[in-house]
């Protein structure tokens, strides 16, 4: 997937080192995860990674880039993971790249919160300049999400899947960690970084609609015990929300307006213009090995 | 903590194990993959013999150069095994052998510890880019063993290490995360 990582060379698919759960464990007894449940959280951990990647050698300081990259590169691998089950679940010669780099915007199942651009919402355009505030904002109600959502995920009865959440729960907690930092430092700042953070989340606080709404892949995931029913975090992660926003003296805003449904396929404007940049390499060398 | 587990590997074929124990980590050249825990097991599969292997981080860059180098040993010992990667139990600094942890140390890297913090010290008047963590980590400076450290990045040169400093030699210093 990674156009760096030596993985998706033909003569090391070949060797088939497929990484499987645990050693007792894998098939016996274990429920595949709906395909368009294990997209849904591939393509949010691609799509974020990809976004965040953005900021490589662009960091506000040296620190927050290489914090930003290490992130995507979380992101990403924990993409690869999913997508590589995913895969093996599909069968008929999907890989990795095949799903990541030869699915068009309908096809991708993450939210709508993830593909936005990093420009403020006080920026002109959407190509306005990236706003780190916008950046924090989101990485920290994603990460929210995904800290209760891995921490459950662990008890799956894909048991591949509870195999990638234990992985993806260490990264996220970090994850968390920063954002939530960050986000008390711009909110609990100066005016200038607190008007920056109450626009931010002003903007994308609506987009987090769509995480409680069900999609049928989520009730079906959750009536086979693979994986959750949205609504099921949603105290938690207000909770969570909630003593964040309370320390960085932020307002949270209500609730309304329209219910983004980028998990139904249904996306932005924004996420061409992402699998734009992240798929042209790939689809204009399809036979491509590195 | 179970770091039992990777501290006593099940030495089922030592002759492998043998083999094995010369490759370290790409990125960090003083501690092997044993050490680190990241060579699991090597046991009889369906298909003949198999080495296992766990990532550190899910999109760690090195795991591709540690299967290769696997791979490659395992095939200038004629050996025929299969590598193959496991990601449950999930791979934990927990299992890391106190002797990594010593060579972590002498290499400059600080290691990974478990204990909790102690407060009492002021760092205030530093400028810091990061956490403001009601109780921060306290981890000693691998260069002079000084307890005056501050972190400067949660995240460092590699997904598994943080940036620290030492306000008493004044040395930056990598600090390989609990994980």
């Amino acid at each position: 997937m990674q156009t760096t990582e030596p993985s998706a060379a033909p003569d090391r698919a070949k060797q088939a080192s497929v990484p499987s759960g645990g050693s007792a464990s894998h098939a016996v007894g274990s429920v595949g995860a709906p395909i368009d449940y294990l997209l849904q959280l591939a393509d949010n951990a691609l799509i974020l990674g990809q976004r965040n990647a953005e900021w490589c050698g662009h960091g506000p300081i040296l620190e927050e880039d290489l914090a930003l990259a290490n992130n995507s590169l979380d992101l990403i691998g924990q993409a690869r993971l999913l997508y590589q089950h995913a895969a093996q679940l599909i069968g008929n010669g999907a890989t990795e790249d095949s799903l990541a780099y030869f699915r068009d915007v309908p096809d991708f199942r993450n939210y709508t919160l993830l593909e936005l651009p990093h420009s403020s919402p006080l920026a002109a355009t959407a190509s306005g300049d990236r706003d780190y505030a916008t950046t924090i904002v989101r990485n920290f109600l994603y990460s929210a999400l995904m800290a209760l959502m891995w921490e459950r995920l662990q008890d799956s009865a894909d048991r591949q899947l509870a195999a990638i959440a234990a992985k993806s729960l260490k990264e996220v907690r970090y994850h968390l960690r920063h954002s939530r930092d960050w986000l008390v430092r711009f909110g609990d700042g100066t005016d200038a970084s607190h008007a920056r953070a109450q626009a931010a989340l002003d903007h994308l606080m609506p987009y987090t609609q769509e995480f409680w709404t069900d999609s049928a892949a989520e009730i079906s995931a959750s009536s086979s015990g693979a994986g959750l029913a949205p609504r099921e975090l949603q105290a938690d992660w207000n909770t969570l929300v909630d003593s964040a926003l309370g320390e960085a003296t932020l307002k949270r805003p209500t609730d309304q307006g329209y219910v983004s449904r980028g998990k139904q396929g249904v996306h932005s404007e924004h996420l061409g213009f992402v699998l734009a940049e992240m798929q042209s390499l790939a689809r204009a060398h399809p036979q491509a090995a590195w | 903590m179970s770091s039992s587990i990777a501290q006593t590997p099940v030495c089922s074929h030592p002759q492998i194990w043998a083999a094995l124990e010369a490759l370290t980590d790409p990125e960090i050249p003083v501690v092997t993959l044993r050490e680190l825990g990241i060579l699991r097991e090597v046991r009889d599969g369906v298909g003949g013999l198999e080495v296992v292997i766990t990532p550190t981080y899910s999109g760690c860059p090195a795991m591709g150069q540690i299967e290769d180098d696997v791979r490659d040993t395992l095939a200038a010992h004629g050996i025929d095994a299969r590598v193959v990667t496991q990601l449950a139990p999930a791979w934990s600094t927990d299992w890391m052998s106190d002797v990594a942890k010593d060579k972590l140390r002498a290499y400059g890297i600080a290691p990974p510890q478990c204990g909790s913090a102690t407060g009492g010290r002021d760092a205030s008047s530093v400028v810091r880019f990061s956490a403001r963590a009601a109780t921060p980590e306290v981890v000693p400076c691998p260069q002079c063993g000084s307890q005056n450290t501050t972190e400067t990045s949660h995240f460092g040169s590699t997904a598994c290490k943080a940036l620290y400093r030492c306000l008493d030699c004044m040395e930056p210093f990598d600090y390989f995360k609990p994980y």
